[in-house]
């Protein structure tokens, strides 16, 4: 079976973002630049299937500008086997994300494709959804646990309550939600080997999308600043407080 | 045209999390038609009736929607969806599911975790952990949404809506339910809960969890956690609060031992009142803390136990 992997470059959890003067977008001049966590999860999920025999190729396929091919070698680093960029040019809503892997589903028959759950820039959490959809496959989103047993994948579920099991027909969608694993770090080493492994390249003409937006956005704003408080000297003193102030 | 709500329930009882959404679908100036989905969901359609500014209850009861698998109750909507202008869903775990997959079928961009309805294609929702807002103006036809529950009063109960009965449409049959863990407490829901009591990493141990959960008791509070807290086996995923689990608007939240890691407070914006106790005065959270209090937890959490009595 093989297994494709979408793997989007967006802005590092730990960068605090800046808004362009504006309001048009987010500065993205010199920010430091990673792989969507949830999507290192999804590669590690997919190379430890090859391990465990499940799987016999780990295709990881991303969406996005030229430098979306160091995102793609991190993950040819951690153990995936091939590497596919689609080159874009700004943000790519997640409808045509979908359609565009649905292309590339098509072209690879992947037994499974697991994606992140979300993407920690723009948080729509709507790609993998959406990609079963097309497809007109099985989806099991906000994977806490994942095992593949013949054309079948069990997946336990992270929901509202607590946790749900599904059985899902394979092919399928997985969306990786954060305690499925833990990603290993890409070593030096397999960073040099993973350089000289080549990333193929293709357009979204060459699978006939229509990239370009479709919703407009009108303005981007910072939110309400919550002031800082007090504070207090005691827990006695801070149940005063909470009286006076009528939550209590 | 009509909007149409795809209700949170679970057959016997509405969740408040669809009173919100109710809310949110009248901002968008068309009449709101709910859709429950669900087997032996007559109780819950019932109460459906109830709220106000609902026109018509649409009641699909089949066993294929006793688990609100996302591939039959997509293809539900969508073999609904012609008569209606927008389809909204709460942005909770069954709303982020399947909505996307309708969006999909229907070939629109879906508008995820909505906070404001400007006008009815007119969006506000947050980015980035919450660090920005964007106004975004969805293209003509129609418009997916989900919407950010605790963003918006729940409809008040006294309206008296129609009731339809509809048969079930097409299941693919590609996914079936095996079992469920409910993580479940007796306490309040979180989304809904006025207060909320949190942990986090600064707890260390479960015990001192369980301590914080008396407590939670005590005040008929919903309880949270961080994700460290979750990670560190203390409280369930479901408890997680911030960018990736749940987003809360208490009037009171409680943040014990809680950095105040920006992920985290994107899920607590809304509260109206927040506490943090925290032994490092040089946490983030006292930022923006209304009452902080500089304490070890070990020392703070009995005083807190014992100062709200029994
Ligand atoms: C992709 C991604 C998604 C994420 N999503 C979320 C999310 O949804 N929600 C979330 O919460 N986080 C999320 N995080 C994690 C987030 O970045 C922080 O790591 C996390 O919130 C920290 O949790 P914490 O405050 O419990 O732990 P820490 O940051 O370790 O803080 C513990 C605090 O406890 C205090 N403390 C320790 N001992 C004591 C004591 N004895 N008495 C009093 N205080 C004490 C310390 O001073 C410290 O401030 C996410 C991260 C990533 C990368």
């Amino acid at each position: 079976m093989k297994v494709l992997v979408p793997v989007k470059r967006a802005v590092d959890y730990n960068v605090k973002v800046r808004i362009k003067a504006d309001q048009s977008g987010i500065d993205l001049a010199n920010v430091k630049m990673s792989m969507n966590p949830f999507d290192e999860i999804a590669v590690e999920e997919a190379v430890r299937l090859k391990e465990k025999g499940k799987a016999e190729e780990v295709l990881v396929v991303s969406i996005g500008p030229k430098e979306a091919a160091e995102t793609l070698r991190t993950a040819l680093a951690m153990g995936a086997d091939r590497a596919l960029l689609i080159l874009t040019g700004e943000a790519v809503e997640p409808l045509a994300v979908a359609k565009l892997l649905k292309g590339v589903c098509l072209e690879e028959q992947p037994g499974l494709v697991i994606a992140g759950k979300q993407a920690i820039d723009k948080d729509a959490g709507q790609a993998g959804q959406m990609l079963a959809a097309l497809m007109g496959w099985a989806q099991g989103t906000f994977a806490h646990a994942l095992d593949v047993e013949g054309d079948a994948a069990i997946v336990e579920r992270e929901v509202d309550g607590g946790l749900q099991r599904l059985q899902l027909r394979l092919p399928a969608v997985i969306t990786t939600d954060l305690r499925l694993n833990e990603p290993r770090y890409a070593s030096l080493p397999n960073m040099m080997k993973a350089r000289k492994k080549l990333v193929a390249e293709k357009t979204p003409a060459d699978y006939g999308v229509d990239v370009r937006p479709r919703l407009k956005t009108i303005s981007v704003k910072e939110p309400p600043r919550r002031a800082g408080g007090i504070k207090v000297g005691s827990v006695a003193e801070l149940i005063d407080k909470l009286h006076e102030a009528r939550v209590l | 045209m009509a909007s149409l709500v795809l209700a949170e329930h679970n057959n016997s009882t509405l969740s408040e999390a669809t009173a919100r959404a109710v809310t949110a679908a009248r901002h968008l100036g068309e009449p709101v038609h709910v859709l429950i989905a669900g087997s032996g969901c007559g109780g819950a359609a019932d109460e459906a009736v109830l709220l106000q500014g609902v026109d018509t209850v649409v009641v699909a009861d089949d066993p294929r929607y006793a688990h609100m698998l996302a591939e039959p109750v997509a293809m539900l909507i969508l073999s609904l969806a012609s008569g209606y202008a927008s389809v909204l869903a709460p942005a909770t775990a069954n709303g982020k599911n399947i909505l996307p997959r309708v969006a999909a079928l229907l070939d629109v961009p879906q508008i995820s975790d909505v906070t404001r309805i400007l006008s009815p294609d007119h969006f506000e929702r947050p980015a980035y952990a919450g660090s920005v807002i964007e106004t975004v103006a969805a293209p003509d036809g129609k418009k997916v949404l989900t919407v950010r529950v605790s963003a918006f009063a729940p409809a008040p109960s006294g309206g008296a809506a129609l009731m339809v009965s509809i048969p079930p449409a097409a299941d693919p049959g590609l996914s079936e339910f095996l079992d469920e863990t409910p993580a479940l407490s007796g306490r309040p829901e979180l989304s809904s809960a006025k207060i909320v009591v949190a942990g986090g990493r600064g707890l260390h141990t479960a015990e001192n969890f369980h301590h914080l959960e008396r407590i939670a008791d005590k005040l008929g509070a919903a309880v949270g956690a961080s994700r460290a807290a979750v990670d560190a086996g203390f409280a369930a995923n479901a408890c997680q609060i911030g960018q990736t689990g749940q987003s809360v608007a208490p009037d009171l939240y409680l943040a014990l031992g809680i950095s105040g890691a920006i992920q985290h407070l994107a899920g607590i914006k809304d509260a109206k009142v927040i506490v943090a106790i925290n032994k490092d005065e040089e946490a983030p959270i006292f930022g923006i803390a209304d009452y902080g209090l500089v304490a070890d937890l070990f020392q703070a959490l009995p005083e807190l136990e014992l100062a709200l009595g029994k």
